[in-house]
């Protein structure tokens, strides 16, 4: 059984206009998974397809052997708070402390009144203390999380992800934000938890080197459409041509 | 709510304790929770409510709308209507004379025009009274001297709107950019030309956007000018709720929503286009 | 407001702003003109503003008793009507926000709080005081009414204009609606609902000595009554009594202000 299976997923906020057109992807192995494709295609809708913050308008998303697209309610946040998302902009909660924007990863696992009373059971924070001692931010656990650079910015939005303790991982363009040394360092961060940890990690990129890199497996789209699905190495310029279109830029 | 009462230690050695605030502004905030607390338990002890008027009271409000329903729209052409006008003439009226005192209360407040800490702070002094004065209070006290009627409540409005007209404009002209004025001093400009062409172009739009801002709030006021004699849609109110005339009530808080409403409307449609 | 503006030709004489000066000066001709404004009771006036001050002075505090327990109630109004206004305000300001609710919640909510807003305080006090009597409880009823007509609504503006993009991330964890609340948007607007609620403490302050005056409690009903009774001196004493109220009060909420900065 596969950790995660989409099948015939089509989303289009306008009938005649689709974002997606028939997605058919099985996440089977931990590691890598890079999407690359230009801006617009739909990379980021289909991330958001995966863990419902959009809805798709056909198709099925299986996950834990529940259909994410059909589910509602309690069910719908109990299948999220296992799939961990990092986000371009980080999106942490700018008036919060490192540690609480790590600690909100568990908010699925808690009721909104322990939430209240910010009432996190010890061995969550212990864990948060772990997870920023893992991602090398200890020393800036009490700082307000708008105080961090973008690169410990994002650090601290893995960590929470890491603390929903996910069983996949979506990164939606988590370097873009970035400068090219900061951006590898989070890239090789996401490698080792998508190989030690055993994590399939579903990775948004738009720098195809980058992406050769680090991924095991890459996804290229173009127009909402899946156009290549394989090994990094079998990426040709073709591929390439096909998914972003023109070749002055490949040279 | 909770934002304060976060600090959780963790029982394991090691690791820091989480604490959000620093241990001082943590008990500032606490005391200041503390205090309003105290007092809103002990006001809540000591004020003198009657509890059973309070259960009583959506039978008694249902009851005085049944009585307000149907309206006496009949008032409406015979007095309401002239009473209406009034009230936007006091606010209208009120809110001019206002900038009689405002403008130059403004200039002397404005510690770019005029260096004298002394006078800047007379006028500041004039200011602060006109505003800490509510216009109902003024117009009681105009009532006493001009007796009943429209002028004590223009006067009224007027000398309330001073004071927020007055503060205002002059915090405008306390943003003015300086090298302007610096240039055409240069040129040898007297000092009204200076304030004319230099101060007056660019503080212009807050200006106005000020007074509209002013008149908006003098409607709302006064309509209820009238409850003490100042005129207006409150004489016609007052008169109506004495005499237990509901429909006529209705009728005037009718015509109060639907000119205030419109007010706001204009008001911030036209300090869109000002800004 | 102050942005540099660049002048094509400074000294143009502005046609607009012409116009408006005439149209000013013609309303208030016309204004003058039709309006029973009496300028001879003017004029009489200015003598019988002299005498009055002469009247006000010195102030008359020897019924400091009913002054003391006046202002008590005054206090007393302002403090729960605040309470409750603000705790009230968090939640319907929460419903009428655009972004976080469906149209079918927030535009009732909002017209709600257009409603609570239109109205002076004092014509709400008027409702309340037939409503639930004579007293303090109208009063309370009357600024709690106004806070909601004041909080919510700048706090619902506040919340619209939050980054959506914290909310999303929370939601992203599996957190429930109220925990996405909790530490997606609250965090966001906190400080500023702080600051909106200092300011209406101060306002519902200044209006509870206010409401008095159509019998809902606190120092305005004996204002009034003084006033009708043309009792001057005592006048002048309550008059007093508010503006140092007034003082204090601005004093205390600058400074709970600084320590929530």
């Amino acid at each position: 059984m596969s950790a995660l299976e989409i099948r015939g997923l089509n989303h289009a906020y306008v009938a005649s206009k689709p974002i997606l057109h028939d997605i058919n992807i099985a996440i089977n192995e931990p590691g890598i998974i890079a999407i690359i494709g230009p801006s617009g295609t739909g990379k980021s809708t289909l991330l958001r397809c995966i863990n419902r913050l959009i809805q798709p308008s056909s198709g099925s998303i299986i996950f834990q052997e529940a259909d994410i697209a059909r589910v509602q309610g309690r069910s719908l946040r109990e299948l999220r708070r296992q799939i961990g998302m990092v986000f371009q902009e980080y999106n942490l909660v700018e008036r919060l402390s490192v540690l609480e924007n790590v600690l909100t990863g568990r908010l699925g696992y808690m009721s909104a009144w322990n939430a209240w009373r910010r009432k996190f059971k010890p061995e969550d924070i212990d864990r948060a203390f772990e997870l920023l001692d893992f991602v090398g931010l200890s020393d800036f656990a009490m700082q307000r999380a708008d105080s961090l650079s973008g690169g410990q910015r994002q650090r601290v939005g893995i960590a929470r992800a890491l603390m929903q303790a996910p069983r996949i991982l979506l990164a939606d363009e988590p370097t873009s934000s970035l400068d090219p040394k900061t951006s590898v360092e989070i890239m090789e961060l996401l490698k080792t938890l998508a190989t030690d940890r055993g994590i399939p990690t579903l990775v948004n990129i738009h720098d195809v080197n980058l992406a050769r890199r680090y991924a095991q497996r890459m996804i290229g789209m173009s127009g909402g459409k899946v156009v290549y699905d394989g090994a990094p190495s079998g990426i040709t310029d073709d591929h390439l041509k096909t998914i972003y279109g023109g070749e002055s830029w490949l040279q | 709510m909770n934002s304060s009462s976060a600090s959780i230690s963790t029982k394991t050695g090691g690791n820091p304790k989480w604490q959000r605030f620093t241990a001082a502004e943590r008990t500032a905030r606490y005391m200041v929770y503390l205090v309003v607390l105290a007092a809103f338990f002990a006001s809540l002890r000591t004020v003198e409510i009657i509890p059973e008027f309070l259960y009583d009271a959506p039978e008694q409000l249902a009851d005085m709308f049944t009585r307000m329903w149907p309206m006496d729209f009949a008032s409406y052409p015979t007095t309401i209507h002239g009473a209406m006008l009034d009230t936007l003439h006091i606010a209208t009226l009120g809110t001019l004379l206002s900038l009689l005192l405002a403008i130059p209360l403004a200039l002397l407040n404005a510690r770019n025009i005029v260096q004298s800490l002394w006078l800047n702070w007379i006028a500041k002094f004039f200011l602060v009274s006109s505003r800490s004065v509510n216009s109902l209070i003024w117009a009681l006290l105009f009532v006493a001297i001009f007796g009943p009627g429209v002028l004590a409540g223009v006067l009224a409005v007027a000398l309330r709107s001073v004071g927020f007209v007055g503060k205002l404009f002059s915090e405008a002209l306390e943003e003015v950019n300086m090298g302007t004025v610096e240039a055409l001093k240069a040129t040898g400009a007297s000092p009204a030309s200076v304030l004319l062409k230099a101060y007056w172009p660019q503080a212009k739009p807050a200006f106005y956007s000020v007074v509209l801002f002013r008149w908006d709030i003098n409607v709302r006021e006064s309509a209820v000018l009238g409850l003490v004699g100042a005129g207006g849609i409150g004489v016609v109110l007052n008169d109506a709720m004495n005499l237990f005339q509901w429909p006529k009530v209705a009728m005037a808080l009718t015509a109060i929503f639907v000119v205030v409403l419109l007010i706001e409307l204009l008001v911030v449609n036209v300090r869109k286009r000002l800004i | 407001m102050a942005a540099i503006k660049t002048h094509a030709n400074p000294f143009k004489p502005s046609l607009g702003s012409r116009l408006l000066w005439l149209g000013v000066l013609v309303y208030l001709i016309y204004a003058v003109v039709t309006l029973d404004i009496g300028w001879d009771r003017f004029i009489l006036g200015l003598e019988q503003g002299g005498r009055l001050v002469d009247r006000l002075f010195p102030p008359n505090f020897n019924r400091w008793e009913i002054l003391l327990s006046d202002l008590i109630e005054s206090l007393q109004i302002a403090i729960i009507a605040s309470v409750f206004g603000i705790v009230i305000s968090l939640f319907v300001g929460l419903m009428a926000a655009r972004n976080l609710m469906p149209n079918i919640i927030s535009i009732p909510v909002r017209v709600f709080i257009a409603l609570c807003r239109t109205f002076h305080p004092v014509i709400i006090a008027i409702l309340f005081v037939k409503a639930v009597g004579f007293g303090a409880l109208a009063g309370i009823l009357t600024l709690i009414v106004a806070s909601v007509g004041f909080i919510a609504k700048l706090f619902a503006e506040a919340i619209e204009e939050i980054s959506f993009k914290q909310v999303e991330a929370i939601r992203a964890t599996g957190a429930s609606f109220a925990s996405t609340i909790l530490f997606g948007v609250l965090p966001q607007v906190f400080s500023r609902f702080i600051g909106f609620s200092i300011y209406q403490l101060d306002s519902n302050l200044r209006n509870s000595t206010m409401v008095g005056i159509v019998g809902a409690g606190g120092l305005g009903g004996t204002l009034f009554a003084a006033f009708q009774r043309f009792d001057y001196d005592f006048v002048t004493a309550i008059l007093l009594t508010i503006i140092a109220l007034i003082l204090v009060g601005e004093a205390l909420s600058n400074l709970v202000r600084r320590i929530f900065q």
